[in-house]
């Protein structure tokens, strides 16, 4: 656990970094720090790991006072990730990871086995253990980051937009593989974002700062979404927030209809007159939803013919039985018939729910008094 | 180039003080040149060594307290302006030795190197990038730790490129000690000075110059070998 005591940065021009802060980052949980530039979210981080000293307040890991604990001593005992990894350039993959342990003495031949298998663990091929950083790609140096921040093993992570300087794609995958990494390994983790979206997807909670360095809210994503505290937090949270927060609410039991099916390689001909407004849902054998067949566009040639693949329309998201709201929604927005298709869990279909279903579900739960219930 | 059989007398050249006739030069005055060309190298490379050990912590302390900076890099380069002869006479005066003692001649060119060298370690460790040194704290590392792992082999290629200046530069700079009596290649060229009687004696001068040359090309070598074990990591980046 991290704790923050009316924390102050004030430098000597008189400019107020962060005033008096006050928070929890619970132990295990991930605590984001998010707000606009200038609002001292990273000022903050830093005064955590000593690279920033506070003018006023204290912080505690674990009721040790930070204050207390020599800095060197300290950093090596905290995973920190910044925005560009700041890897080593003039050393190898495998020894960029290796550093805080054989700065705390470990053998060397142990160290490099468990560097090894970090590097796995973050998904590095391990033939790039003898590459040196300049070799390889921002995504795969922001990997190397992670897994040099890991090494040591330590209780607590501080981490600085590490996502950030990586193109989208690989950062949604990078965010993937955080929460995975993180719900094996349980650390007690403080990240910076400015990037509210992130901040939503990664954070149990979510820390909002403002300009001038204090908390305007602090509360799990899904409050957040909900509930903003004020207007500052409404705007910084943006647009769409109601349809995002449909994502942290359990759709429950869903309502699902008999969908007719047709199975992938049946004759053509069975598929006509099946439904009513000429989209029938394509299986496999195992009856797992394969897409949507459009009876009336297939070509006169091809009426004879079996059922393939090319003729279905993908488009259709699918949701289970345990999706949020958000996913039931979007599965009926998206199918080309308006038939949102839910399968079990194993991928077999279960039937299909229109989106005026879901809104209806959604509308029902709006009129309880009930808080939002997490996904 | 030591086979005195490549120029027999009168053929290549009419004169005995044409400038060719170095290699018969050489041969009849071996070991003493030899001699001369040991010390050149030793009066040369000492001070590029002492001077990178004493420019290291100066250019450390113009890098970390930045008002230092200015100054530092204005009063070492300043240095530079002196007259060798000048340092080399003055020398015995400082330091209490001999007028033809060679610590005089390395002291000097000491000081000639951290001229040089100071901008260099300073803006050297200055080139490396934000993001590794506070990497380098964030992991653990104290001042000094990050100094010695992280932020000085970092900066070697740029103080390579400084000491090689330093390196070449020392080598003529040792010769215009010779002009004073000191026993290094630099007397080849006194001694042809003091030959040309009749009319310019070239032998010995151009022996001095060709074998300041090749001396240098060997130190500019060394260096860039050296560089070049010591930053594996520059080679891959560049391949890429």
């Amino acid at each position: 656990m991290i704790r923050l005591e009316s924390v102050t940065k004030r430098y000597p021009d008189g400019t107020v970094a962060v005033d008096e802060l006050s928070l929890v980052a619970p132990s295990g949980q991930i605590t984001v720090l998010v707000g606009p530039s200038g609002c001292g979210k990273t000022t903050s981080l830093r005064m955590i790991n000593r690279m920033i000293e506070p003018s006023g307040g204290r912080i505690f890991i674990d009721d040790q006072d930070v204050s207390k604990v020599a800095p060197a001593r300290l950093r090596r005992g905290i995973g920190y990730v910044i925005q560009h990894a700041g890897l080593f350039p003039h050393r190898t993959v495998l020894d960029n990871v290796a550093t805080v342990p054989l700065l705390l003495g470990q053998r060397r031949k142990q160290v490099r086995a468990q560097a090894m298998e970090l590097l796995e663990r973050v998904g590095l091929d391990p033939n790039f253990a003898n590459r040196y950083p300049a070799q390889l790609s921002g995504g795969q140096q922001q990997r190397v980051g992670v897994a040099r921040a890991l090494a040591a093993d330590p209780p607590v992570m501080l981490m600085d937009e590490p996502f950030s300087a990586v193109d989208p794609v690989v950062r949604a995958q990078l965010q993937e593989e955080f929460l995975r990494l993180q719900s094996d390994l349980g650390k007690t983790i403080v990240f910076v974002t400015h990037d509210i979206d992130e901040a939503i997807k990664l954070g149990d909670q979510v820390a909002v700062l403002r300009v001038g360095g204090t908390l305007a809210q602090l509360a799990t994503p899904a409050e957040l979404l909900s509930r903003p505290a004020d207007a500052f937090v409404a705007g910084f949270v943006g647009r769409d927030r109601g349809y995002r927060a449909l994502g942290f609410a359990a759709a429950g039991e869903l309502p699902v209809s008999e969908e007719p099916v047709i199975v992938l390689g049946a004759p053509l001909a069975g598929a006509r007159g099946l439904t009513a407004d000429g989209w029938v849902l394509v299986v496999d054998p195992a009856r797992r939803p394969q897409g949507w067949l459009s009876v009336a566009g297939v070509d006169a040639a091809a009426l004879d013919g079996p059922v393939t693949a090319d003729l279905l329309n993908l488009g259709g998201t699918l949701a289970t039985q345990a999706s949020t709201l958000r996913e039931a929604l979007d599965a009926a927005l998206s199918s080309p018939s308006g038939r949102g298709v839910v399968v079990a869990e194993d991928g077999r279909l279960e039937g299909t729910i229109t989106a005026s279903e879901v809104l209806t579900r959604i509308e029902a739960r709006s009129r309880g008094t009930q808080p939002v219930s997490p996904a | 180039m030591t086979s005195g059989r490549m120029t027999p007398a009168g053929t290549l050249a009419d004169s005995n003080s044409s400038p060719l006739k170095l290699f018969s030069y050489f041969s009849q005055n071996r070991s003493e040149v030899l001699s001369w060309l040991g010390y050149h190298a030793w009066l040369s490379a000492l001070p590029v060594l002492a001077g990178l050990l004493i420019a290291l912590p100066l250019g450390y302390v113009a890098r970390r307290y930045r008002w230092i900076y200015p100054p530092m890099v204005t009063l070492t380069g300043l240095l530079y302006t002196i007259p060798s002869i000048a340092l080399f006479v003055a020398m015995p005066g400082i330091l209490g030795t001999q007028i033809l003692d060679p610590i005089n001649v390395a002291v000097a060119l000491t000081v000639y190197t951290v001229a040089l060298l100071v901008r260099v370690v300073a803006d050297g460790l200055g080139a490396v990038p934000e993001d590794v040194s506070q990497a380098a704290t964030a992991m653990g590392y104290t001042r000094f730790q990050r100094l010695l792992r992280v932020e000085l082999p970092i900066s070697i290629p740029v103080i390579t490129a400084g000491l090689r200046v330093a390196a070449v530069s020392n080598v003529s700079l040792v010769a215009v000690a010779g002009t004073i009596g000191v026993p290094e290649l630099g007397q080849l060229f006194s001694n042809g000075f003091q030959l040309s009687v009749d009319g310019p004696y070239y032998p010995p001068i151009a022996l001095g110059l060709v074998l300041c040359v090749l001396l240098a090309l060997a130190f500019d070598g060394v260096i860039l070998l050296a560089n070049r074990a010591a930053t594996p990591w520059r080679r891959v980046a560049s391949a890429r």
